[in-house]
């Protein structure tokens, strides 16, 4: 599904290099996870594979289903199918959830050379998708992200990707600010989604959102590079001894 | 008092290829006053202070730059889903046969040459009077110009709650007209009446509006500029507000090569509430676009409430200007008055200049101001984009999102959407191409 080789990526406007030769394969149906210590490069990673400004890739390459991601624009990286779940979710004044909601998912479609959605068959979607992560009709409404709590932001994501149906989803640090009961609810939402033809890539810090979405697969990440992939249990290694265990190891 | 230097060279060559409209006694006074006072103040220049930072030089030359008409080919004209009493201008000139019968109930609609006519009229003591009294502290030539040279206009005297709003339909089909319209506005104690306005009007337009508002009247007023490209306009209303009164007004642009819209409203009784909105979209890539918003309202009067709010996007090297003021008179405590001025510049080409201004002589007042620019939001931009959006539909979204502010100003909803939509349609044909 993703493949990621040898990725080199700087700042654009400073000499720094953030990300020193990634590699990762996340496959269809599977859930990946990567942790590691602030500042290692995970959101960097995210970001790149999006395709915010600011990064300049100096090496290496990113595919989805064998397409270059880096030569695409951003929407077309999602029409392709790659969604991202902001660390921090972007109010916007001003716009309707909804409309946002409804101009994206026919942006997609026409990107595919497929149909739009009706205004009837949307509505309904959105509705059942909402019920389930507890969105009520007033968030729909209200412009995207504005006056949202924490939570309701992260459910407002999980609520896009639900909506877009994406194949490759990456989640970063979708578990930041959420307290138990929205992390289960957010959780449960991402496990919905989880089929034999869609990946994730789920960045997190901490094990305990890895307890409610169990990974297949789980990297290490420090200063840049992947330094150590395992089972479920290297979550659990981290949860206990932390990072500096690891990164001696590695060192 | 920032009154302009007399230039005899320019305002009496333009007062030589005019001519003043015959017709009734206190209609010839008020034009030869109104002539007189121009003569004195001169047409503007670039040097007065007053247009630093738009060029007045094409509204006051003698002869309308030419202007090619617009075809808005299979666009269903604006307000044509409203229930309206319409009434057609065509380059400045009443046309009969394309407008509804002058009559609507709680309303008396007449020509002004009709009322001018006649000796014994309501809209005698108001000709020329708002306008003049919107001369100090600041000369507006154009409008003198305007009081003493229009050729055409109504009188619409509102006595009780209009059945349905005034349409005024400013069609535009002579290259090279130059139109003149000045119309008066009383709104009678308690009454209430809705005035739209939209079409490009002529290749030039000056156009006056005197609205008289009486105690516990209401009157409200929205405007759309028209879409020819290379139309130019010096608009001004002027309105005077009694207790308890409301006034609203709006104004949409999109195209014109020059606009020049002012405001003067003076709350003049207590409790009076003046809300004054705009929206700009200027591109200047198939014409100049400058587009100016130059307002004044004074607080005469206990606890009146004055509101301005005007927005811009510009891009390809469109122009935007706002000056605003509120004067607070002695006595008019309670004053409650605010005013932003927002520009959004998609480009490094676009400017805006605003120059927002308080003068407050009473101790107890709220007054406050405001004015930003910026570019567009990278980050909502971005969001947007990940989520599938193009960056020419996100940007719309943005700039729609930003423009709103100003649109819910209009209190009818249903207008409100007439205008989202119509801006929506219009970005999309823009960006087709």
């Amino acid at each position: 599904m993703l493949t990621i080789k040898n990725l080199h990526v700087k700042l654009e406007d400073e000499d720094k290099q953030i990300l020193k030769g990634v590699d990762l394969t996340v496959e269809a149906g599977k859930v990946h996870a990567i942790m590691g210590p602030n500042g290692s490069g995970k959101s960097t990673l995210s970001y790149v594979l999006s395709g915010r400004d600011g990064y300049e890739v100096t090496d290496g390459t990113a595919t989805l289903e064998g397409e270059d991601l880096l030569g695409m624009e951003p929407e077309e990286r999602a029409s392709a199918g790659l969604f991202l779940a902001f660390q921090y979710p972007v109010e916007i004044p001003g716009v309707g959830n909804m409309t946002f909601l409804r101009t994206a998912m026919n942006a997609q479609r026409k990107a595919r050379g497929e149909e739009e959605v009706s205004a009837g068959d949307f509505l309904k979607l959105v509705r059942e998708k909402a019920k389930a992560l507890k969105i009520d009709a007033e968030m729909l409404k209200r412009p995207v992200n504005v006056g949202f709590s924490g939570g309701e932001k992260k459910r407002n994501e999980i609520l896009q990707m639900a909506m877009l149906e994406p194949k490759m989803c990456i989640l970063d640090e979708t578990d930041s600010g959420l307290d138990v009961d929205a992390m289960k609810l957010v959780a449960d939402g991402v496990n919905a989604l989880r089929d034999a033809g869609r990946g994730f890539l789920v960045i997190t810090h901490y094990q305990r959102l890895l307890d409610h979405i169990r990974p297949d697969v789980v990297h290490i990440m420090a200063d840049g590079r992947i330094v150590k992939t395992g089972g479920p249990e290297l979550a659990l290694e981290v949860e206990q001894n932390g990072y500096a265990d690891i990164l001696a190891e590695v060192a | 008092m920032a009154v302009a230097q007399p230039k005899p060279d320019l305002t009496e060559s333009r007062i030589a290829a005019l001519e003043l409209p015959k017709g009734g006694a206190w209609g010839m006074a008020a034009r030869a006053d109104a002539l007189a006072r121009l003569r004195v103040m001169g047409l503007p220049g670039r040097r007065d202070e007053y247009w630093k930072f738009t060029n007045p030089d094409s509204l006051t030359q003698v002869a309308a730059p030419r202007a090619a008409l617009f075809e808005a080919k299979d666009e269903a004209p604006l307000f044509d889903a409203v229930d309206r009493l319409r009434i057609v201008f065509v380059d400045g000139v009443f046309d009969a046969e394309q407008s509804d019968e002058l009559s609507l109930e709680g309303v008396e609609i007449e020509r002004l040459a009709d009322a001018m006519a006649r000796d014994i009229h309501w809209a005698r003591e108001f000709y020329g009077t708002l306008e003049t009294a919107g001369q100090t502290p600041v000369a507006r030539p154009l409008a003198a110009l305007n009081t003493a040279f229009a050729t055409d206009g109504l009188v619409i005297r509102a006595v009780g709650k209009a059945a349905k709003p005034i349409s005024l339909v400013y069609l535009h089909r002579s290259e090279t007209s130059d139109a003149i319209l000045h119309h008066v506005v009383r709104v009678e104690e308690g009454a209430e009446l809705t005035i739209l306005e939209n079409g490009p009007a002529a290749a030039r337009f000056n156009k006056c509006m005197e609205i008289s508002v009486a105690d516990r009247g209401a009157f409200h007023h929205v405007r759309a500029q028209g879409r020819d490209h290379e139309r130019r306009a010096a608009t001004h209303m002027f309105a005077r507000l009694g207790a308890e009164s409301r006034y609203k007004s709006f104004t949409l642009t999109v195209n014109g090569v020059m606009t020049r819209n002012e405001h003067v409203i003076e709350l003049t009784g207590d409790d009076a509430s003046a809300h004054v909105a705009g929206a700009a979209m200027g591109d200047g890539k198939l014409q100049a676009f400058h587009h100016d918003d130059t307002v004044f309202v004074t607080h005469g009067a206990l606890r009146c409430e004055s509101r301005q709010v005007f927005k811009k996007v510009l891009r390809n090297g469109a122009e935007g200007v706002f000056q605003g003021k509120i004067l607070v008179k002695p006595g008019a405590q309670k004053t409650d008055g605010y005013q932003i001025s927002q520009a959004l510049l998609l480009d490094e080409e676009a400017s805006f200049q605003a120059k927002p201004e308080l003068e407050i002589y009473a101790d107890d007042v709220k007054c406050s101001h405001g004015s930003t620019t910026g570019a567009i939001d990278e980050t909502a931009l971005f969001y947007l984009r990940a989520r599938g959006v193009p960056r020419e539909t996100a940007t719309d979204l943005l700039v729609l999102a930003f423009i709103d502010e100003a649109i819910q100003e209009i209190e009818d909803a249903t207008l409100q959407d007439d205008i989202r939509t119509r801006l929506q349609l219009w970005l999309e044909r823009r960006r087709r191409g």
